[in-house]
């Protein structure tokens, strides 16, 4: 038993060094080392040794001792004498090294023999990997997108794998496609449009679905359940089925390239979820408030906008945010409504953008950093608010 | 007393909900019962714009007498297709005007300018010219006269509003050879994204519910691909794929692990042999998929996260007490607990995938195989321009949709019985 986990152990723990120092070598490729293999059996039979080395020293040695000297020994190895590669490419490899012994210090040749030892480290190590797995394979197409808008048409021809930023040249050089794009692409005009869609979008969704969300929550009337069911059932319904029909009837009343147009549709498609949101944090608010209120003869309206709003500001605001985020992102509708690039929003903009084969990939990046940019800041910045309505309304996507 | 009350709750309620209902059931329920007026119907998209009279009005002085003017107005009919009836003309002028030399179709009273044209068939033009002097002798202001805009007003059909219905457009979807084709596609991409986009999310949601440096950190990265414009996550994938400058064909030809440059958007097959098994997979269509599971997994993730955070935590350590392994847990514990939140996102991601158009457009626009119902709605209306056929496809589509729906209520209420 005592045999066969450690070799498991060894053997996971060096599949996982492998992973951890091939996205370090893909990073270090992208820029511009010339590294031409991942030298994964060196690699595994270094894994290998130093848990067997981890394991078999124990405690002698102090563990910050052990895992100094093992990453050293890997990166003098590695970054020396397979392939001499600069200082930075170590440096990290040795954090990445110290980092890899660290989380095999708490495992002991003593825990090895305990029952579900072997689970235990294979759950372990599917953790960690799935972590460092899912942060590269999300957060890759981010980076890509942002290092391109900082890169020549030339540099990339010459080098197509060098996405080194080279903070020294001017600013000027440096932020050259955010300046063409700006000047010569009018994006702070697209920029000016989707800002006044997506806020006209929150101030009209809220207007219209604060007193029907107090009403489905408070008030009993006729036809109050099929109102809540179909609220729902509308949510789920396709947006692609309403195109042509809106599209035949915008044309007709010339709605179509309006700002107003598109303010209409995306009012509609996110009322219900606005609805749907709401309404269930009204219920939670205690109904003796209002019963004072309706004493001190306080009209519906007295009682919005003095006790529900007061109360409701965090449900409100994660629905504003929410809503804000589905306009400024909606492509579907802006795609089949605008035509006149005087109208675009930022999405369909880009969309234009990149229609043309001609246009420089580097400009086309820097729009979807500018369309990106603000939507993830809100996102990080508001999380917790966001968070919670997501889970409650579901996005629609 | 009570009577009124509930009265007056009723109204309110009324006026509270009905600016809400009537916008989106106007912009919602009537598209939906418009697109099966459409779809029995031969349209196109020239013939959805109303035919219109226009006229250029354009001012010319005449030589050696500045009493006298001449106007020429460009009449024509703005439709290549359709008849506009009794088109009717209005022209105002300056309180000082008389007209010469009318023509016999017009009458000038009071200063003004009527005219009554007839039928304009499709494509018609004329130009058609007035001659006025001042009854004063003053001179004549010809930007005045110019700022001053004639009004046309005339009947045609609207070709969506007539009776004509016809089953050509349904008979065209349904019978095409390409049909089970397209159902196909559909049925892949939104089954196989469905799928993949929960198992991701059971993986991702078991990983940030353990303990770990920088937990809340990773919730966020994790939400990332769900929030940002899709247009931005697109384009930015597309010069990843590349195969002639693309990011990933770069980094594969530079560690060698292949020789050369794969189209992974732009392929619709790819040979693989595995097990002495040769077979083709559908390559554009799997990486449009695996776009689809990339960009809304992370919605199972927060869902399934939110389900596993609401376990007991009892239920674990009764289990470690009866020494239980952690996959055991998984699969004894953890698994039972979130069917239900599993069979709600099958049910809503299905729903979304098999409507989703932007991801496909922008990728692939539809091409080397993964040509969905959605994108073949927009390849009928927009590219083809049949605005009736487009219809049609999205009234298929709705159907589907419905039976789907259908099926998977009947099948769960049957499972929440038995339990």
């Amino acid at each position: 038993m005592r045999i066969k986990n450690t070799i498991l152990f060894s053997f996971i723990s060096s599949i996982f060094l492998i992973f951890l120092i091939s996205i370090w070598k893909i990073l270090a490729t992208l820029q511009g080392l010339s590294i031409k293999s991942f030298n994964i059996e060196i690699i595994f039979i270094f894994g290998f040794l130093i848990s067997l080395a981890h394991l078999g020293v124990g405690d002698r040695i102090k563990s910050i001792y052990k895992s100094i000297i093992f990453s050293s020994i890997f990166v003098f190895c590695d970054g020396y004498l397979i392939q001499k590669l600069p200082i930075w490419y170590n440096l990290g490899a040795f954090l990445i090294l110290y980092f890899f012994t660290n989380k095999i210090s708490k495992y002991t040749s003593i825990g090895l023999k305990e029952e579900h030892s072997t689970q235990v480290i294979l759950f372990d190590f599917l953790t960690l990997f799935g972590i460092l797995f899912f942060s590269f394979v999300i957060l890759f197409p981010f980076y890509m997108m942002l290092v391109t808008s900082f890169k020549t048409q030339i540099a990339l021809l010459v080098n197509p794998l060098d996405f080194s930023i080279n903070f020294g040249q001017d600013i000027k050089d440096l932020f050259k496609s955010y300046f063409v794009i700006f000047k010569s692409y009018k994006f702070g005009k697209y920029i000016v449009t989707s800002t006044i869609v997506s806020v006209g979008t929150v101030i009209i969704t809220l207007l219209f679905a604060i007193p029907a969300a107090y009403a489905v929550a408070r008030l009993n009337f006729f036809g109050k359940t099929f109102l809540s069911t179909s609220i729902l059932i509308i949510y789920m319904f396709p947006a692609i089925v309403l195109v042509i029909p809106l599209y035949t009837i915008f044309s007709q009343l010339g709605l179509r390239n309006s700002i107003e147009g598109l303010l209409i549709v995306y009012t509609a498609t996110t009322l219900p979820v606005a609805i749907y949101m709401l309404q269930g944090y009204f219920k939670s608010i205690p109904k003796e408030l209002e019963e004072a209120a309706i004493l001190d003869k306080l009209s519906w309206f007295g009682i919005i906008s003095k006790i529900i709003i007061p109360l409701s500001i965090p449900a409100i605001s994660s629905v504003a945010l929410y809503v804000f985020m589905i306009a400024w992102n909606e492509f579907l509708f802006s795609l089949m409504f605008l035509d006149n690039p005087n109208s675009f929003t930022l999405s369909r903009a880009i969309q234009y953008l990149s229609g043309d084969a001609e246009t420089p990939r580097q400009y086309l990046m820097a729009g979807s950093v500018v369309v990106t940019l603000p939507v993830l800041f809100i996102f990080v910045y508001f999380e917790k608010y966001l968070v919670s309505g997501l889970t409650a309304g579901s996005v629609k996507g | 007393m009570n009577d009124t009350l509930a009265n007056t709750e009723k109204k309110t309620a009324y006026i509270l909900t009905l600016p809400a209902v009537l916008l989106v059931f106007s912009i919602i329920l009537f598209p939906i019962f418009a697109n099966i007026w459409i779809s029995f119907k031969e349209v196109e998209l020239k013939d959805i714009r109303i035919p219109e009279p226009r006229a250029k009005k354009i001012v010319k002085s005449v030589s050696d007498e500045p009493t006298k003017i001449k106007i020429l107005y460009k009449l024509r009919n703005s439709s290549l297709i359709q008849e506009i009836k009794d088109v009717s003309f209005q022209d105002n002028f300056p309180k000082n005007f008389e007209v010469e030399n009318l023509d016999p179709r017009c009458s000038y009273e009071k200063y003004r300018l009527k005219c009554k044209f007839g039928n304009w068939p499709a494509k018609y033009r004329e130009n058609f010219q007035v001659e006025l002097e001042t009854n004063d002798g003053s001179k004549i202001d010809k930007k005045n006269l110019k700022s001053i805009k004639p009004k046309l007003d005339g009947k045609s059909d609207n070709i969506l509003l007539n009776t004509n219905f016809t089953l050509k457009n349904f008979k065209k979807v349904l019978f095409e050879n390409e049909f089970i084709d397209l159902l196909l596609t559909t049925f892949y991409y939104t089954f196989f994204g469905t799928v993949g986009s929960i198992v991701f999310g059971i993986l991702t949601a078991q990983m940030v519910n353990q303990k770990f440096y920088g937990r809340t950190f990773m919730r966020s990265v994790l939400l990332f691909p769900y929030v940002a414009p899709v247009v931005a996550l697109a384009y930015t994938w597309e010069l990843l794929l590349d195969p002639n400058s693309g990011t990933l064909n770069s980094l594969l030809l530079n560690y060698q692990i292949i020789e050369t440059p794969i189209n992974l958007l732009g392929q619709k097959y790819i040979e693989i042999s595995l097990l002495g098994f040769d077979f083709k997979l559908r390559l554009a269509l799997t990486t449009v998929i695996m776009f689809e599971i990339w960009r809304y997994f992370p919605l199972a993730f927060l869902f399934i996260l939110a389900r596993l955070q609401a376990i007991p935590k009892e239920l674990y350590e009764a289990a470690d007490v009866d020494g239980a392994s952690p996959f055991q847990k998984f699969f004894n514990i953890t698994l039972p607990q979130i069917t239900a939140v599993i069979s709600i996102l099958f049910m809503i991601r299905f729903i979304w995938n098999f409507n989703k158009f932007e991801d496909v457009f922008l990728l692939t626009g539809g091409a080397s195989g993964t040509r969905t119902l959605p994108i073949n709605v927009y390849q009928q209306g927009f590219a083809i321009s049949d605005i009736g056929m487009g219809s049609a496809v999205s009234i298929v589509i709705v159907v589907l949709l419905l039976m789907f729906m259908f099926f998977y209520f009947k099948l769960l209420g049957k499972r929440v019985d038995e339990n």
